[in-house]
């Protein structure tokens, strides 16, 4: 039986998810956004609801909209969809699922520098998508921010799904809101070109150092049902795996790791076959 | 065994991915009863102007 091989069916998977989730293909064409009602659900990934094909909601974009309600509630949708997926998938969505990853994999993939898995400094600048989380998505969306009205700070401030999925295409087909482009737009694009030419060297710099959404997954990670099991008692400590990681985690580590993406490199690396997409003993 | 040993033994055998799980839809239940899908739509079907860096 041949081996399973995770990286060669990964990309087929987050291409043909990425065009099925954003299939709405009038909108392209017309500047419009689909406004059927699938809408009514979040889809898994950062996919930014106001990309023209996009047919489902964005499950940050919602989580911030519900903030910015003039009276608080729990956003009880919103975190069932955070802990359906979550508990089920964890940042298995990131490797898998998101369109913004898939891009950041793609460039990542052009021979033109020495690549590098990390930024120096990764111990502390993977804490970064925590700050973003709390200060931008929560704190920068539950208060008033500039004195006057609540904002989704994160998809106003940060959001480069938003700028690449939503502002390029919308703007590119929409003559009346390409005529109100301001210094807010050229902020967006700079931070979106900034993280792009970044993915050319750095593996996933957005997933890695300042996505909320990947801080959000990677709380379920530990426990999630897709899992990466690690047979301790079959492994004979060769490293393949962490050299093959793209974020570098030994063997311990990966799946429960709150970095771990479960791309399923480390699957194919080990010469062993001790590490298997299962979340229990397969042997 | 004490008391925090057959807990956390408990504890270790519960798949906690399954309790995840419930929650969730527990939330969503909730959420469709506190009619919160309508707000995630009428976010969803307008163009968001600060989202594509216009707002």
């Amino acid at each position: 039986m041949s081996r399973f091989r995770p990286t060669k069916i990964r990309l087929y998977f987050q291409i043909l998810y990425t065009i099925i989730t954003n299939g709405y293909i009038y909108g392209y064409l017309n500047g419009k956004i689909y406004k059927g009602s699938l809408k009514y659900a979040c889809a898994p990934g950062l996919n930014c609801y106001s990309c023209p094909g996009a047919l489902a909601s964005c499950p940050l974009g919602a989580l911030q909209a519900a903030l910015n309600k003039k009276d608080f509630e729990i956003p009880f949708a919103v975190l069932g969809f955070f802990f359906v997926f979550g508990s089920v998938f964890g940042r298995f969505v990131c490797g898998w699922l998101c369109p913004f990853g898939l891009l950041q994999d793609l460039l990542h993939k052009i021979p033109v520098f020495r690549k590098k898995k990390q930024l120096p400094c990764h111990s502390a600048l993977k804490y970064g998508k925590y700050v973003v989380l709390v200060g931008l998505v929560f704190i920068g969306s539950s208060f008033l921010f500039g004195g006057f009205v609540k904002v989704p700070a994160f998809c106003k401030y940060l959001c480069p799904s938003g700028t690449w999925m939503g502002a390029i295409p919308l703007l590119s087909t929409n003559e009346q809101l390409c005529s109100q482009i301001g210094g807010l737009f050229y902020w967006k694009l700079g931070v979106l070109l900034v993280l792009l030419i970044l993915s050319l060297k750095i593996y996933r710099p957005f997933c890695q150092y300042l996505c909320p959404l990947g801080a959000i997954y990677g709380w379920f990670n530990r426990f999630s049902l897709v899992q990466i099991h690690w047979e301790k008692e079959e492994c004979t400590s060769c490293m393949a795996c962490q050299k093959a990681c793209p974020v570098n985690l030994p063997p311990e580590k990966i799946s429960v790791s709150t970095e771990c993406i479960k791309c399923g490199q480390c699957i194919e690396a080990c010469p062993s076959e001790c590490l298997h997409f299962s979340n229990h003993k397969v042997r | 065994m004490n008391f925090w040993q057959k807990w956390s033994s408990t504890i270790k055998r519960i798949a906690l991915w399954k309790v995840g799980f419930g929650l969730g839809v527990l939330f969503l239940v909730i959420g469709f009863f506190g009619e919160q899908f309508t707000d995630i739509y009428r976010k969803a079907v307008m163009i968001c102007l600060e989202c594509i860096g216009i707002g």
